[in-house]
């Protein structure tokens, strides 16, 4: 069977079920989300699902996941796991709002928080804050032209929204857990709004992880909305088994002033895809997006970022590492977009690999496109060892050939892991990653950050001054 | 030849030149002094035309010709010259290239038909030989990859090859060896002439001790504060600025 | 070469395209209008044996299964391939003997082009091809050049003369299928020029063609062929230009290098078609594919390529690293200015080990231009131990004009290291005051930034070719500040 086949074959399953369920679906969404929904479905329904004629896709082949028999849970299913226990989180010291979610669906309790932020089920905020959902839902997600974002607007069932009023400045960090599991093989549509309100500031962690080993496909988007002012500091971390598939959409979209660190750090996953999109639309707005990426064995992770200088006076610096072992691919493809008469522009954009087997394939695309001259933009991307001249030099100080080659890749990836703000979770991300690359780290603990195992001593301690 | 009068200027809208007086005629040299930040390579900027500062008031006049509103190349080719307190690099264009495009608009703007290479490669080899730089460096890039001395040197030497009339030099002496400061103090005082006149901006009594002035300035907060003979230099070297921003406030 | 370039940046005045005159030749012409019968006419008329009729009307067919590419970052209203002649030949009534047989008219053009045959033949020791509108008019110098086994003449002429060299290496590097443009070429090409340089021969001299599309509605499809037998060495200089039309002429050329073991092959353009006018009207559709294969150990080619014309420019000169320890060069510089689009760049295809490569590309954009540079560089399996180094910057002159950046990188083993930079920013204020202090005007001073800007790339060039290349750069700058 060919690609197209497969693909419509689901595509013509979802058609199907979109029809059949058309009424489970909309059932209580106002008029413009209904609208919204049919507006997404025709748009999913005349281009299919994305294939690798596709520029933007040419490196990720969607076929292989999707030759799957997929079940579309309307509801949550049943659950079998404790939730208490599954959700337990062990950072040490790391205390977080933490927002649970069992396959997309929301499982904590709806709050209004005593200084108005709100945390709640996507579901249930449609019909709670009606004015404030209307005014951002599917304002900053692009279903023209991206259209798992159009599959997810047409189908999506649940996810978080948080709002964060004026002013307020949240202390704790907010931790959204988003886990599958399920006994068969589910496809899901998670939708989440985040809104900031003027000079308010947050740090948000959004954690995907799958507990069973089975096939899972969770299509998310993310639409955050920062208001004048407003820094969110955001983190995702992605720790997937090998079967399963995420493509994670996130929109931002920032006013005037505001400020962005997004930080993508990818463990393992079958096939991960990130579309990271900010659109700086405010004046002297700034973003930092970050990622970082380990795979091996069959483990493919792609990373899309585009970023739209759309007003003068703004910043954005990317940085995306990556190390790639056994027969992992990679796909980096950052496109930075300064739009006529956006002036005074800063951007930056660079992407780092290494290859450590002969089987992993990296494709890179830095992309500039630029359309006004008061700018200063420059890009890099190298694909390369570890830098030989350090491994002698560790060597020569009698640290062993292995140790040295682990020293280095540690090395490499702290530039990334060094920008994580939240101390305890960048020890916890700089523990996670020492025994990623050790080998040590496997999807089947439960959670990235709620690692069950035994802490096993490391081997090595990192002086990074002899580095 | 220069004459400054009241003259104000600002930069985003923070006044640097708060009323400027200045005489200068042919055969002189000024010394402009003054702590670090008081605007006198603003002052500078302002006479050869650099537009990011905006003129408030006043005026500057050339050989009787008003400047204010005159592209920066017309002042050039009208005879004046800055020599850069940080002169800039632009990679890839060889000195002997700009130089020679320098020398040829200036005749240009005066009628004059170009230089043939002749005579413009001896009068290169003549003012290499005057300020002893080495043939090397001019078949560089424009100051790219020069030392900070080597900058300042090949300053004076494009001065020597373009021979203005109106010679401004901000603290080309400092980051020279003390060679260095003799060499080029040589090469300003061969280029004395009593048609022409000079503007030295520093902070060392000593460069004033090869290249001897006939005015001192002071420049602080904008405003020439004192002007006397060279003997306000010794008594600047002795002393500091402290006694006359006292005698300010 | 100072002193020349400053006669050069003197002689500055005109601002309009200078070889935008037509030569009254009479011509021999195709009908308008593209069809197998056009591809047999061709054919015959060149008295082409039966392979080679083939080869073209193969290339035809795939070409109708095709679509236009529309990929690049270029715009252009729908090409009518109808309304093209595919054939147009000056005039002649026999065998040229000598120069003094060309026709006076046309000697005239090439005067006009600063090319005289003769002169280049005395003075600069440059063996000239001259290719006008489709056929091939007078190689200089072939008699020396053959004394050394040298084959240095037309298409047309090689494939009477060496017709299995031709047929063992044609379509080997570019394929008939390759793409749109290669497979119209493929079916039409009318003539160009072949190069054959014996193994171990250093050619002694410059090489070079000089292309001008000079009738009304014609299409210029030329292909060149060049081989670099083992432990050749050649310069080959390639310079186009094409009288001032208000309609869009199409050019799509095919040029296809060998380079076998130890060889070295050096190709310099100077693309001068005629960009159109100041509004954006008339000039040339550029689209052409030139790609080389180092297919023997330690063979070398190098591209350089200063491109300042056409309306349209649709060019990624290549080079496949097949031999092991092969190396590849791309220098590039692309000025665009008032409404052309340049979409260029280049792929360093590794296959063997050992192998390098570097790419410089300058783009410099003014007016509503777009300015692209578009590049692969593939690490395979096989190339272990391979590197990479590519810099590829932009200069803005002017807020309406684009300057994009897409390069590839494809890397599939863990010893090769490939390296990408590229920035993106104006012409400095600082520099343009420091030249302005020193008399300088700004449109002077831009011609000496940018020409500076350009000189990695530029010394790159031979030197007759590098005095024209400066020239040309700040000629199609003017007008480009104010
Ligand atoms: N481009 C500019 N933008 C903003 N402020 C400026 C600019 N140039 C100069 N200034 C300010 O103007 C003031 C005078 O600067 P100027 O360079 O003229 O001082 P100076 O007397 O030459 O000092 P120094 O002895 O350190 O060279 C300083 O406060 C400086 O910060
Ligand atoms: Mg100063």
């Amino acid at each position: 069977m060919d690609e197209t086949n497969i693909q419509s074959n689901t595509a013509e399953k979802l058609q199907a079920f979109f029809k059949k369920n058309k009424g489970v679906l909309t059932s209580g969404d106002p008029p413009y989300l209904v609208q919204l929904r049919n507006q997404a479905f025709a748009q999913f329904n005349e281009r299919g699902f994305p294939h690798t004629r596709l520029e933007k896709w040419r490196n990720t082949d969607l076929s292989r996941i999707l030759d799957h028999d997929f079940h579309f849970p309307l509801k949550p299913s049943p659950l079998d796991v404790d939730l208490d226990e599954v959700f337990r989180c062990e950072v040490p010291d790391f205390n977080t709002r933490l927002i649970p979610q069992m396959n997309g669906w929301f499982m904590g309790s709806g709050e209004k928080l005593p200084n108005g932020v709100i945390i709640s089920s996507m579901a249930e905020a449609i019909k709670k804050y009606p004015e404030l959902i209307e005014k951002h839902f599917g304002h900053y997600a692009d279903i023209k032209n991206e259209n798992l974002t159009a599959l997810n607007t047409a189908f999506f069932r649940d996810g978080v929204f948080i709002y964060v009023p004026d002013n307020i400045r949240m202390e704790q960090p907010v931790q959204m857990v988003d886990l599958v599991n399920s006994g068969r093989t589910i496809f899901i549509q998670v939708r989440n709004l985040i809104v900031l309100g003027k000079n308010s500031s947050m740090s948000l962690v959004q954690c995907d992880d799958s507990i069973d080993n089975n096939v899972g496909f969770n299509n998310t988007v993310t639409e955050v909305y920062m208001d004048e002012n407003s820094t969110l500091d955001h983190y995702k971390l992605q720790n997937k088994n090998n079967e399963s598939a995420l493509t994670n959409s996130t929109y931002f979209h920032l006013e005037k002033g505001a400020n962005l660190s997004t930080n993508a750090i990818s463990l393992n996953g079958g096939l991960i895809r990130n579309e990271t999109q900010v659109r700086l639309n405010g004046s002297n707005s700034h973003a930092d997006v970050l990622g970082l990426y380990l795979m091996d064995h069959e483990q493919h992770i792609d990373n899309q970022v585009f970023i739209d200088h759309a007003v003068p006076h703004c910043t954005s610096n990317e940085l995306f590492k990556g190390i790639l072992d056994d027969h992992a691919s990679g796909v980096f493809n950052g496109h930075i977009l300064v739009r006529p008469d956006a002036q005074q522009t800063n951007a930056y954009q660079n992407n780092k690999n290494i290859l450590i087997s002969d089987k992993a394939v990296i494709d890179t695309k830095p992309f500039l496109e630029i359309y006004a001259d008061d700018v200063k933009c420059s890009h890099g991307a190298t694909v390369g060892q570890l830098d030989e001249d350090a491994r002698f030099y560790l060597q020569s100080r009698g640290i062993g050939r292995d140790n040295a080659q682990m020293l280095l890749m540690y090395a490499f990836a702290a530039d990334i892991v060094d920008k994580i703000a939240i101390p305890q979770l960048r020890n916890r991300i700089d523990d996670l990653v020492k025994k990623r690359l050790r080998g040590e780290l496997s999807s089947c603990e439960q959670c990235v950050l709620h690692c069950n195992s035994k802490e096993q001593k490391v081997a090595f301690e990192i002086d990074m001054s002899r580095i | 030849m220069l004459s400054i009068k009241n003259l104000r200027a600002s930069i985003e809208g923070k006044e640097i030149l708060k009323g400027i007086n200045l005489e200068v005629r042919a055969g002189e040299v000024h010394a402009i002094m003054g702590p670090n930040g008081t605007g006198k390579s603003t002052l500078a900027s302002v006479i050869v035309g650099r537009d990011i500062f905006v003129i408030e008031e006043g005026e500057i006049l050339f050989k009787g010709k008003n400047l204010i509103g005159m592209p920066v190349e017309e002042r050039a080719n009208e005879g004046i010259f800055l020599g850069f307190q940080y002169p800039v690099e632009i990679p890839g264009v060889s000195m002997t290239n700009f130089m020679r495009t320098a020398i040829n608009e200036q005749r240009k703007y005066r009628g004059l038909d170009p230089m043939p290479a002749q005579e413009f490669l001896n009068s290169m080899e003549e003012k290499k030989r005057l300020l002893e730089i080495h043939a090397k460096l001019a078949n560089r890039s424009v100051n790219e990859g020069f030392s900070g001395g080597e900058k300042k040197k090949n300053e004076i030497f494009q001065m020597a090859m373009l021979n203005p009339e109106l010679a401004i030099l901000d603290e080309t002496d400092s980051g020279l060896d003390i060679d260095a400061l003799k060499i080029v103090a040589h090469g300003v005082n061969t280029l004395r002439r009593p048609d022409n006149a000079f503007i030295v901006i520093t902070h060392y009594q000593r460069l004033l001790e090869y290249i001897v002035p006939d005015f001192v300035h002071v420049l602080f907060d904008g405003r020439i504060v004192r002007s006397g003979g060279k003997e306000l230099a010794f008594e600047l070297e002795d002393k500091g600025y402290e006694w006359i921003k006292e005698a300010q406030v | 070469m100072e002193k020349e370039t400053n006669n050069i940046l003197h002689e500055l005045t005109q601002s309009e395209y200078k070889y935008g005159f037509y030569t009254d030749i009479a011509m021999d012409m195709a009908p308008k209008g593209l069809s197998e019968d056009t591809i047999r006419f061709i054919s015959a008329k060149k008295n082409e044996p039966e392979w080679l009729l083939e080869y073209r009307l193969k290339a035809f067919r795939h070409w109708l299964t095709m679509v236009e590419p529309t990929w690049a970052h270029v715009h252009y209203p729908a090409i009518d391939y109808q309304d093209i002649i595919y054939y147009a030949a000056p005039k002649r009534k026999k065998e040229l003997k000598s120069l003094d047989e060309v026709d006076p008219e046309l000697l005239d053009t090439f005067k006009k082009l600063g090319i005289s045959l003769e002169e280049q033949k005395r003075l600069s020791g440059v063996a000239v091809d001259a290719v006008i509108d489709s056929v091939s008019v007078k190689t200089t110098f072939s008699e020396t050049l053959e004394k050394q086994g040298i084959i240095f003449c037309s298409f047309s002429e090689a494939v009477q003369k060496v017709p299995e060299l031709v047929r063992q290496y044609l379509g080997t590097v570019v394929p008939p299928d390759d793409n749109y443009f290669a497979a119209l070429n493929s079916a039409v090409f009318s003539d160009g020029s072949f190069c054959y340089i014996p193994k171990g021969v250093r050619c002694p001299v410059e090489l070079s063609t000089y292309f001008r599309i000079n009738a009304a509605n014609t299409g210029q499809f030329e292909r060149t062929l060049i081989i670099g037998d083992e432990g050749s060495y050649v310069s080959y200089m390639e310079g186009c230009t094409a009288p001032m039309r208000d309609e869009n002429q199409l050019h799509a050329a095919i040029v296809e290098i060998i380079a076998l073991k130890d060889a070295e092959v050096k190709y310099s353009t100077v693309q001068n078609w005629y960009p159109g006018n100041k509004k954006g009207e008339g000039g040339v559709y550029n689209f052409v594919t030139k790609r080389g294969i180092c297919k023997g150990t330690h063979s070398k080619i190098s591209w350089t390529q200063v491109e300042t014309g056409s309306a349209i420019t649709w060019k990624y000169p290549s080079v496949i690293l097949m031999g092991d320890h092969s190396v590849g060069e791309f220098y590039s510089v692309a000025v665009t200015n008032h409404f052309q689009q340049a979409d260029t760049g280049t792929k360093m295809i590794h296959l063997g080990k050992n192998t390098r490569s570097t790419i410089i590309s300058k783009g410099i954009s003014a007016g509503r231009s777009n300015n692209s540079y578009r590049g692969l560089v593939k690490m395979t399996k096989r190339a272990a131990n391979s590197r990479n180094f590519s810099q590829c910057d932009s200069l803005l002159l002017g807020d309406r004009c684009g300057a994009h950046t897409f390069p590839y990188i494809k890397a599939e083993n863990r010893s090769s290291i490939v390296e990408h930079e590229a920035t993106t920013s104006k012409i400095s204020d600082e520099q343009l005051y420091y030249c302005n202090q020193r008399g300088i005007s700004t449109e002077s001073a831009i011609g000496l930034i940018v020409n500076g800007y350009a000189r990695e790339v530029l010394k790159k060039l031979p030197m007759e070719f590098a005095v024209e290349a400066q020239k040309l750069l700040s000629l199609s700058l003017e007008g480009s500040v104010g």
